[in-house]
């Protein structure tokens, strides 16, 4: 041993520097890792937001409709029956009429032919004012004012998603056509504002992506929870407390364990082909039903569930069940007296996120068929309940992501949106329950 | 003081063997425990007795690996007979943890517990009057009758164990069990629930399991050594503490071994 050499607490040896000098760099490279995850969520969420919230704005155009007798019913008798036998070729007639009186009011010169001009319309203006007359009988005779939507290609306009030179090969559109758009839009004819009926509404074909909603899907997501709930909730608590409190421990237990884990890594796809086979091909229940999704998305959040569950029944300290045992409490009354409503906190945050997690589930459901188009709204919709076909909102941005018309892309990205806004939703209530539960005593 | 009499017997445990899978952790124990008698169990860590303890009300059942042979007797009724039921069993004899653990619940809540699942009271008033007496009998009434509906793990580690307690007693048992019922407390705390456990005396027959000789040696009369998984010695805790008959014993008490 050398002679001990004389240090001062005032100057730091090599050591000490190298070492600082690596927590120095491991908080760097921690917050540069914190750091390229914020950027990539705000990346997302700007584009998300910037893409989708155009989808909540629609281009409308305002006319007074003429409702002539002569065209909608001309012998005076308001028989709905022949009311309903003019079709919306008839109507579109008075469409055009409507624009050329617009045309007209605002003294608006247009060369263009009626038909063209009328083509600013929705494709289903004509469809829309025939609904409307068909439940007014009474305003036949009189002139109506009346909102459509107008044409993607003319929303798209306003949106400078359509421009001019974009539209050099679009036959649907040309050049004097959005000439008058500009002038019907100074005289406030064309205006855009907040569109209810994207969140409400049903899908719509491909030719008309103006008039396309999530409503229908958002209805098959919620008939799919509402299984998902009334399924997975009580067997995967069920599950888990008699696995956790008890069952013996022993191989079967272990293998039951170990394949709990394994099913919650299983891709979901193949819970999909499971459904398929066995739910729709071998029990034969109706394809596309929510129904059928939803025991497919139980089967999925089922291992998370019980996970989950079992995670916060093992973190009740053990004492508490001692201490019920202890006053002769029997094995089921320590657990539901006292071990689950301590646990209830975890097991309804899993049962949130699990359930949050198969709402945005969309593979499996389109291997069941989960996509079904449903052009109108409920009470006339066909999908009403359980077993009647319908989408799923996930499933209705898959479906709208993949049309050709770039409109459809746009509410594809505003289908994400209100996707977010419900699994935001959800989380904030598993949390605010957490809460609410831990705070008691 | 004492009286010798064999129908003073409340446990009689013969040819006691515990196994917790191939450990062999209880071996041979024969004691008789006496009613209205504090018995205290020492002995070093690891040596058994708080596995004794939980053998007697058949804490011990819901640790599958652990294996209970030979015979334990309360008033001649062998406990670990197939017709027992040890929820039964475990309402005549309570139990005290080593920490302190009270419902998340009220105070009041934690007492009621016990009688209400064994229905023991015959509406709200007699569930009063046994929240208020077994609080009373745990020396505990006097600082919580005003806030039985505050939460029973707001109340002080002290506290906290007398609460215990009285929830023991509120089921009405005959023997009480204690597993090292004040390693968790303050010195305070601690003369208090001592003190306790020599009114308890009265009514019950108790066994506390203890790491401290001095506190056997102030609150039992008698005493049990285990060492090893063994039961060295049993009998009147003045005599253990000053004429041990063992030499192991002896090395325990005077601090050679623990």
């Amino acid at each position: 041993m050398s002679d001990p050499v004389k240090t001062s607490l005032l100057t730091l040896d090599a050591r000490t520097k190298k070492r600082n000098a690596a927590e120095t760099r491991f908080r760097m490279y921690g917050l540069a890792a914190i750091g390229a995850g914020l950027a990539m969520l705000v990346l997302l969420l700007v584009t998300i937001f910037g893409n989708g919230l155009g989808a909540f704005q629609q281009t409308f155009v305002t006319l007074n409709v003429p409702l002539l007798e002569s065209k909608l019913d001309k012998k005076g008798e308001r028989d709905l029956a022949k009311i309903k036998k003019v079709s919306t070729f008839g109507y579109a007639q008075l469409l055009s009429q409507a624009m050329e009186d617009a045309l007209a009011e605002n003294g608006i010169d247009s060369d263009l032919k009626a038909k063209k001009q009328a083509a600013l319309l929705s494709k289903s203006a004509a469809a829309d004012l025939r609904n409307f007359v068909i439940s007014n009988t009474d305003k036949i005779g009189e002139t109506v004012e009346f909102t459509f939507l107008a044409n993607s290609r003319v929303d798209g306009y306003l949106k400078n998603r359509v421009t001019r030179e974009s539209i050099a090969d679009d036959k649907s559109i040309n050049a004097e056509q959005l000439d008058l758009v500009d002038e019907l839009v100074a005289a406030g004819v064309i205006k855009k504002r907040f569109n209810i009926s994207f969140i409400t509404g049903a899908d719509a074909s491909d030719q008309r992506p103006e008039a396309a909603g999530m409503g229908v899907a958002m209805m098959g997501s919620f008939f799919m929870m509402l299984v998902v709930l009334a399924l997975a909730l009580p067997i995967g608590v069920a599950a888990s407390i008699y696995l956790e409190e008890f069952a013996p421990k022993n191989w079967i237990t272990d293998i039951i364990e170990v394949n709990i884990s394994n099913l919650a890594a299983v891709p979901s796809i193949v819970f999909g082909i499971l459904g398929l086979a066995v739910f729709i091909n071998y029990m034969h229940l109706p394809q596309s039903a929510p129904l059928v999704g939803g025991l497919v998305l139980t089967l999925m959040t089922l291992p998370t569930i019980i996970i989950s569950t079992r995670a916060s029944l093992k973190s009740v300290p053990p004492s508490i069940r001692d201490a019920a045992l202890g006053v002769g409490a029997s094995k089921m009354q320590s657990v539901f007296h006292h071990v689950l409503p301590l646990a209830a906190p975890g097991i309804l945050t899993g049962t949130i996120i699990g359930l949050a997690q198969a709402l945005g589930e969309t593979a499996p459901l389109l291997l069941i068929g989960m996509i079904g188009f449903i052009a109108s709204n409920a009470p006339d919709s066909v999908a009403s309940g359980l077993l009647d076909p319908n989408s799923a909102m996930p499933a209705q941005i898959y479906e709208w992501a993949k049309r050709a018309d770039p409109a459809f892309y746009e509410r594809a990205w505003g289908g994400i949106i209100i996707l977010l806004a419900f699994l935001i939703t959800m989380n904030t209530i598993a949390v605010l329950l957490r809460r609410r539960f831990e705070r008691r005593w | 003081m004492k009286e010798n009499a064999m129908d003073n017997i409340k446990i009689s445990a013969k040819n006691v063997q515990v196994y917790y899978a191939d450990n062999h952790a209880i071996k041979d124990v024969n004691v008789e425990i006496e009613d209205k008698t504090v018995t205290a169990f020492i002995g070093p860590s690891g040596c058994g007795k708080s596995t004794f303890l939980r053998c007697l009300n058949r804490m011990n059942d819901t640790i599958d690996i652990c294996r209970v042979e030979g015979d334990i007797l309360i008033e001649g009724e062998d406990i670990y007979d197939r017709r027992v039921d040890p929820v039964q069993l475990r309402a005549k004899v309570g139990m005290v943890f080593q920490k302190p653990n009270p419902f998340p619940k009220s105070i009041y809540d934690n007492v009621a517990y016990g009688p209400r699942i064994h229905g023991l009271a015959r509406g709200k008033a007699d569930l009063d009057e046994i929240v208020e007496k077994s609080l009373r009998s745990a020396a505990i009434w006097d600082e919580v009758k005003d806030r039985l509906d505050a939460p029973g793990t707001g109340l002080s580690g002290g506290q906290q164990q007398r609460l215990c307690i009285a929830r023991a007693v509120a089921t009405a048992p005959e023997v009480l069990l204690m597993d090292e019922p004040c390693s968790a407390l303050d010195p305070i705390a601690t003369a208090q629930v001592e003190e306790l456990i020599d009114e308890l005396r009265q009514n019950f027959a108790v066994v506390i399991v203890t790491h401290s000789m001095q506190q056997a040696a102030r609150v039992s009369q008698k005493t049990a050594f285990f060492h090893l998984g063994n039961l060295v010695e049993y009998g009147e805790t003045n005599q253990i503490f000053t004429k041990p008959s063992d030499p192991r014993t002896e090395s325990y008490i005077t601090g050679r071994i623990g």
